[in-house]
């Protein structure tokens, strides 16, 4: 059927979740240990496959290297709609990161929610989970790729609602479900308006009709910020950017799939797959949000003490980064950026899960439920006490500061090389790179703000202290593995530079021309980033140290004082630590208008259109009916039925005198009529 | 002809004084004799028509029929009104009514 290896393996790749999300679903609690094994076996197969494939990309080393199927899935006439999947370097490497970071969940997920009432449905969320991301990974077209976005959807909002019984959680899943609609209806919009231009779904004929001229101007910038919305709304972009830290009421391995390593970065995605047909006015939209919630969202991290609450920010800004990077034209850094994110960050939420289960661990010892276990101002001086979870957690808080050595720095280089060429080319966008570098600085700052806070000092619940341990082996293992991973060595390879824009991953990875007319062509930005890289290098090297300065001074030796600098900003910090008031600002100019709109609509529902329509309705219809029964009753009843009958009645009373019972009667009758018949025969 | 419209008058005259017999007598044995009275005035009818008007044996024949019906007939019948002698003490027909409402 079909024939070609990429494509089996791939399909196997997607399929193979979804069949262990339905055994779990009906059978997984009956099962031995719930049946975690079968999604664990199911997801490690899934990865060894992906590593089977990426080792053969990496054997091929071919940039340009495609494998397309697709079937037709509506086939009407002249109509047609065809699904199907894409195999290339991009897919290759996503798939490999998914099935990565979703095994590394399944197996950090069977300590640390080890005696969970709904273990087995957790399981088959993450395998649905992982089949959607697989799906929107694999696909060729936007349609499939919007059905996959929406049960991405799903599965989020299942998995931050697992425990439900919390408001906090059901609320934080409902927004998650909501803001992601908003997005979602650009999305659609997008869509609808490029196949009504172009008349098909896949990205190869879209492309080719945007080259061609088929859709151009308005209409394509507005189909290219449409769709933009659907990735602003799951990479939680400004203004949207709302749901994400709502979304760490989920379990922590959970956050760390989805909320940091893959679903959010299925906007990036998105926007790195359609780059080719965004025109400059919509770049420039895209360059901005992402901008903005870089900056945004990391002045936000500063001041959060809940350690979920600033990786989530801190994820928000990288997500920003990464939409800078596409809008500014270096896509291929931005997805470069996806892939060291997605290994640094979910480490980070691993490490983050580590220290909240020992803190649990602990605070379950001491009988106290008050306490908040996720407050790092309940922790400090975890680093003798946790030494792997500290360890790892430093190589990905290196990473993501942009220290040299790591990943992190290779990836945010390129970045804001591309930020600060495109400032260079077009001189009116200044903000761009300042954003960039901006929240550069402000990133290594709180990060290190956290680990200082998590693990250094002292512990400022001292009597918590005996009893925070490592974390079992399942739990350490992800975390050592990711770790690892953040170190540069694993992206530049051929090259042993640490310093180096090249490796694997730009081999492979090779960004595509545009296909919109007056956007510089792959080489003509390629170029220009090269040149600036040295300056952005020298730059963001030196903004990383002087966050993590500051962070030093402030947090470890204390020669700087927190409090003096707390009241000193103090307007700044009640805006950053209260996020802005956007969920206060949210709630009063949107939330509750439409609330009282919906009120409003409700009270016409109610006190109009059912009192008088609907009630009138079933009045006039009584009426008609009583009218309908009289007449049924006394006129069709009375004379017809009853008439009827009552004329027979008759009838039989005169034809009864006839039957006298009298032979001779009878004898008189026959002769008679025979006379009368002979009378009238002989006429 | 004449001779046969003879033979037919007294035909019809017989058959009429069987029907007033019939129609008008209760006495059962009275009806029965009615009875005869219109079989023998059909008896004649079909000698006569053999005779004269082209029936030939096939009178006869029926006629031959209709005496042994007859006397079947009669046999029957006195049996019925015997029984209804014994049982009612009576042979008016007009009694026998016991099947009536």
């Amino acid at each position: 059927m079909i024939e070609n290896i990429y494509i089996q393996n791939s399909l196997i790749i997607l399929f193979l979740p979804l069949v262990a999300f339905v055994i779990q679903i009906f059978i997984g609690k009956r099962l031995p240990r719930q049946g975690d094994w079968i999604s664990i076996s199911a997801i490690v197969t899934t990865l060894i496959l992906s590593l089977y494939m990426f080792v053969s990309m990496l054997q091929g080393y071919d940039s340009n290297f495609t494998q397309e199927w697709s079937f037709k899935w509506i086939n009407m006439g002249s109509f047609v709609v065809e699904l199907g999947v894409l195999v290339d370097n991009v897919t290759i490497i996503m798939l490999t990161v998914v099935t990565l970071v979703s095994t590394c969940t399944h197996i950090f997920s069977t300590k640390y929610l080890e005696g969970d009432i709904r273990y087995s449905r957790y399981f088959a969320y993450l395998g649905l989970f992982t089949f959607s991301m697989n799906g929107i990974v694999l696909s060729n077209n936007l349609m499939s790729m919007y059905m996959f976005w929406e049960l991405v959807g799903v599965s989020s909002y299942l998995l931050i609602g697992h425990w439900f019984e919390k408001d906090s959680a059901a609320n934080a899943s409902k927004k998650a479900f909501l803001t992601n609609r908003v997005g979602d209806i650009g999305f659609f919009i997008g869509i609808m308006l490029i196949f009504n231009a172009i008349g098909s779904f896949a990205f190869t004929d879209i492309f080719n009709g945007v080259s061609a001229g088929k859709i151009a101007g308005t209409t394509l910038t507005f189909a290219g910020v449409g769709l933009f919305l659907g990735a602003m709304g799951k990479s939680s972009q400004f203004p949207l950017h709302i749901w994400l830290p709502d979304a760490m009421e989920g379990p922590t391995p959970v956050s760390a799939l989805m909320h940091a390593a893959t679903m959010v970065a299925a906007g990036v995605y998105l926007t790195f797959r359609i780059f080719p047909l965004l025109t400059p006015d919509a770049l420039l939209v895209v360059a901005y949000i992402g901008g903005i919630t870089a900056i945004f969202a990391a002045s936000i991290a500063i001041t959060q003490n809940d350690i979920k609450k600033v990786l989530a920010y801190s994820t928000v800004s990288q997500l920003g980064y990464m939409i800078l990077a596409v809008g500014t034209g270096v896509y291929t850094a931005a997805f470069f950026h996806l892939l060291t994110h997605a290994m640094f960050k979910a480490n980070l939420f691993y490490g983050s899960g580590s220290v909240i289960h020992a803190m649990h661990h602990a605070l379950h010892e001491k009988h106290d439920h008050e306490t908040d276990p996720q407050d790092m101002r309940n922790m400090g001086g975890f680093r003798k006490s946790m030494p792997i979870t500290y360890w790892s957690m430093l190589l990905s808080t290196m990473a993501i500061a942009g220290v040299p050595l790591f990943s992190g720095f290779l990836s945010k280089d390129a970045v804001l090389a591309g930020t600060l060429s495109f400032a260079q080319q077009n001189p009116n966008h200044f903000l761009l790179p300042v954003f960039g570098f901006g929240a550069a600085a402000i990133t290594a700052f709180y990060m290190f703000r956290m680990m200082f806070m998590t693990f250094h000092g002292k512990s400022n619940m001292p009597d918590l202290m005996p009893d925070i341990h490592e974390s079992p082996k399942e739990m350490v293992g992800p975390l050592f593995l990711l770790g690892t991973l953040s170190l540069y060595i694993w992206y530049t390879l051929p090259y042993l530079n640490p310093f180096s824009t090249h490796g694997w991953f730009t081999d492979l990875v090779v960004p595509l021309d545009s296909a919109v007319p007056g956007n510089p062509t792959a080489k003509a930005i390629d170029d220009g980033a090269h040149h600036a890289h040295h300056l952005a290098m020298y730059l963001s090297i030196g903004v990383a140290f002087a966050g993590i300065g500051l962070s030093i001074l402030m947090y470890l030796t204390n020669v700087l004082s927190a409090k003096n600098w707390k009241s000193r900003f103090g307007v700044l910090y009640d805006l950053s630590l209260n996020k802005y008031y956007f969920d206060e600002n949210y709630n009063k100019y949107l939330y509750q208008p439409t609330l009282n709109l919906a009120r409003k609509i409700a009270w016409i529902d109610w006190e109009l259109y059912d009192k008088y329509f609907i009630n009138g309705f079933g009045r006039v219809t009584s009426w008609l009916s009583k009218i309908s029964g009289k007449l049924d009753f006394d006129l069709i009843d009375q004379i017809l039925v009853d008439g009827s009958a009552k004329i027979a009645n008759l009838m039989g009373l005169a034809l009864k005198k006839v039957q006298s019972g009298k032979i001779q009667n009878y004898l008189l009758y026959v002769t008679a009529s025979v006379i009368i018949l002979m009378i009238v025969q002989s006429f | 002809m004449n001779q046969l419209n003879t033979y037919l008058y007294i035909a019809a005259i017989l058959f009429s004084i069987g029907i007033f017999g019939v129609m008008t007598r209760r006495n059962g044995i009275a009806v029965l004799m009615g009875v005869e009275l219109i079989l023998n005035a059909a008896n004649i009818n079909f000698i006569a028509f053999s005779k004269y008007g082209g029936m030939n044996f096939d009178g006869h024949v029926f006629a031959l029929f209709i005496i042994v019906l007859a006397a079947a007939e009669a046999a029957v019948a006195l049996a019925i009104v015997i029984n209804i002698y014994n049982n009612l003490n009576t042979i008016n027909v007009d009694e026998a009514s016991a099947i009536k409402q």
